[in-house]
């Protein structure tokens, strides 16, 4: 049962990241990639990870996703009428695959992951674990990535005026 | 097949990885890019919370959510930069970006 | 795994919420219209009828269901086709999966199992509505995008830009809600609200964040695109917006996906701010003892209802007696004489029901059950009725004041509202 929603999920992601490589217009890319977005979500969710789980739904699929979909339709970005170098799907495949199994062996020759999954409590990841695991332990990177977001709005809107 | 365990995971996240730095290293669209340094950076996440769940802490769910907040704000900042060179060149190919070349 | 019967109780909870959304769909149509005509002090729709029954425009509702569905599915030439018939789906699927955290009632315990009144109980229940909130602005944007027509694209994007501005309000205030309840389970939320507050007021999240109430309010308005904030899809602004294009059961789908976000937004505000299935100064536990008085308290009530709705009835037929020459003269005693039936029914079973002093421990948590549901949806059509009110009493916000507000308004003050709840709740822990 797990293996299944585990195939299913994996199956969907890799199929959404491999049409938003090899698509051509930008809008379906965009979908691909939320389609893509949401399995990982769903793995996630399988991973006992609720409350990341609910944040990638909130943050990357409703948010990030929305502001590149919205940026495409202002834009009014076609599809791309210039033919780039044609890069195929089993080339993509190929060498995604043949990089990740590089990637794996250098893991398993000079990394070390013990063999077998510590038991969890019910509530681990839920919101509370997750949050005052955040604001003990990692107080320091939380206010700097509050003081991030904050450079990164003001950032956004200076660029984006057309007379300062 | 049977059980999955982290192996699993960690295939599918570094798949993901190459498959994001693929787009970025061979695509010429601008967004398309973007949207690949996404894939990869979710791929990240996926290999943190799967470790996470495999040693027991939530220390992974705090990079993943660290890791969120960045993605968020980078694309921000990436289409803003998109949309002025949109403005600038009419066209989000990395192919007529060639100002700066001699 | 769960076992059978578990998943036979979480299908029928899901029918039941599914059924329940759905029927509430016509009414509430009904009601905009003949409400708004109450308003306006007009008649509103009263001609369509089945062999005369016209039922005071209710019948629209089956004319109007019977005409989109027989009216062309047009695609227009120009369109994107795929993202043009997926986008009315996207419309309307997801509002109808926010319904799965919201509580009708509390746990339900009987022969030993708990069953709890939500088809899923999520840790997170309420970030799990905001979320499906935000991935609702996809239909409108491919509705937009799709139609490949200049004012389906500006309604299109209006309204995206629209909903993204609001959700950050909505979050920020139920953060409020957080901070006081001390839990994002939605059932958690609701039983805190059975508490008593200051000793008479119910602990309703109104009266502990009366700011964060009004910002939700106002940014649920926004979220479904409903006046003063329907800019995007008014019919003199913009030529209907997003949904130009579309027709058929395709725009019945954006509809009934209109209505069905103001029922969850309802069920939202009733949840979060008003208390939920909790009926004030009578928590669960209350009514589990009172089983049996509240049982009669019920059947009394029924019957009450029933009869006075039958005298209406009958007095409204006496006073139209002879102004209208067709059916209509014949509704009134139909109905009167259903309701009667139904309030002689009640009164029997509350005049059987005198003699009892205890129920049994299903039976209480069967009636605990039925009040707690009914209070739920009495609020829920409400709220219904105030979505249906405002629209016809306020004017429309312009684009640009619809912005400032969202963005220079609301988020300041749900940040103040934060701080000041933060810090109370400091000094009352002392």
């Amino acid at each position: 049962m797990d293996a299944i929603l585990f195939y299913i999920l994996a199956f969907l992601a890799v199929a959404g990241g491999l049409l938003m490589v090899s698509l051509k217009n930008p809008l379906s890319g965009a979908f691909s990639l939320i389609l893509s977005l949401c399995s990982l979500a769903g793995l996630f969710a399988m991973l006992h990870a609720e409350f990341v789980f609910i944040l990638q739904i909130l943050v990357y699929a409703g948010a990030i996703m929305v502001l590149v979909i919205f940026t495409i339709m202002l834009l009014n970005l076609k599809t791309e009428e210039l033919q780039e170098a044609p890069v195929g799907w089993m080339r993509a495949i190929l060498t995604a695959v043949l990089c990740a199994a590089a990637a794996f062996g250098a893991i398993q020759i000079f990394g070390h992951v013990q063999p077998q999954a510590i038991q969890v409590a019910p509530d681990f990841g839920s919101m509370e674990t997750v949050g005052r695991s955040m604001l003990s332990d990692f107080v320091y990177p939380f206010e700097v990535i509050s003081l991030i977001l904050l450079v990164a709005i003001v950032g956004v809107v200076l660029l984006a005026k057309k007379v300062i | 097949m049977g059980t999955i365990g982290i192996h699993h995971y960690l295939y599918l996240s570094a798949i993901l990885f190459f498959i994001g730095a693929f787009g970025v290293l061979f695509r010429r669209n601008l967004l398309v890019i973007l949207m690949s340094i996404e894939l990869m950076l979710n791929a990240v996440n996926l290999s943190f919370i799967a470790f996470a769940r495999h040693n027991g802490t939530t220390d992974g769910h705090v990079a993943a959510f660290f890791v969120m907040a960045l993605a968020a704000a980078e694309a921000g900042i990436g289409l803003a930069i998109l949309v002025m060179v949109f403005r600038n060149r009419t066209s989000v190919q990395a192919d007529d970006l060639t100002l700066m070349r001699d | 795994m769960p076992g059978l019967l578990d998943i036979v109780i979480i299908v029928l909870k899901a029918v039941f919420i599914f059924g329940f959304a759905l029927t509430l769909l016509p009414l509430l149509i009904w009601f905009e219209r003949k409400g708004s005509a109450f308003i306006q002090d007009r008649a509103g729709p009263n001609r369509a009828g089945i062999f005369g029954v016209r039922l005071a425009g209710f019948i629209h509702n089956i004319s109007d269901v019977v005409k989109l569905l027989m009216k062309e599915m047009m695609i227009p030439p120009q369109v994107n086709r795929t993202y043009f018939m997926i986008a009315p789906i996207l419309g309307f699927t997801f509002i109808l999966t926010a319904f799965a955290v919201i509580p009708w009632a509390d746990h339900y315990v009987i022969g030993g199992r708990d069953i709890s009144m939500q088809v899923a109980d999520m840790n997170c229940g309420i970030l799990y509505i905001l979320a499906i909130t935000s991935l609702n602005v996809f239909g409108i944007v491919l509705a937009g995008w799709s139609s490949n027509n200049k004012f389906a694209l500006m309604g299109g994007l209006r309204s995206t830009a629209q909903m993204i501005s609001y959700e950050i309000p909505l979050g920020l205030a139920v953060v409020g809600i957080f901070m006081v309840f001390q839990s994002a389970q939605l059932n958690e939320i609701v039983r805190g609200q059975g508490q008593l507050l200051f000793g008479f007021l119910p602990r309703w999240g109104v009266f502990v964040q009366p700011l964060g109430a009004i910002l939700f309010i106002v940014a649920a308005f926004a979220e479904t695109n409903r006046n003063p904030f329907d800019l995007p899809e008014g019919e003199s602004e913009i030529v209907a917006g997003y949904h130009v294009e579309y027709s058929g059961m395709r725009f019945a789908l954006f509809y009934m996906g209109e209505y069905a976000a103001i029922v969850l937004s309802s069920a939202m505000i009733a949840t979060l701010f008003f208390g939920g299935w909790q009926i004030p100064y009578a928590p669960t536990d209350t009514i589990i003892a009172h089983a049996a008085l509240w049982l009669k308290v019920m059947l009394a009530g029924g019957a009450l209802g029933g009869l006075a709705f039958a005298g209406l009835m009958f007095a409204w037929t006496k006073r139209i007696r002879g102004r209208f020459g067709d059916m209509r003269e014949h509704e009134g005693p139909i109905l009167g004489t259903l309701s009667l039936l139904a309030g002689v029914l009640f009164t029997f079973f509350f005049v059987k029901s005198l003699g009892l002093h205890a129920l049994p421990d299903w039976g209480a948590r069967t009636v605990a059950l039925v009040a707690q549901i009914s209070a739920f949806a009495v609020k829920v059509l409400f709220w219904c009725w105030v979505f249906i009110w405002v629209r016809w009493s306020l004017p429309r916000f312009r684009y640009d004041q619809l912005m400032r507000l969202g963005w220079k308004n609301m988020i300041p003050l749900a940040f103040v509202n934060i701080a000041v709840t933060a810090v109370v709740l400091v000094l009352l822990k002392r």
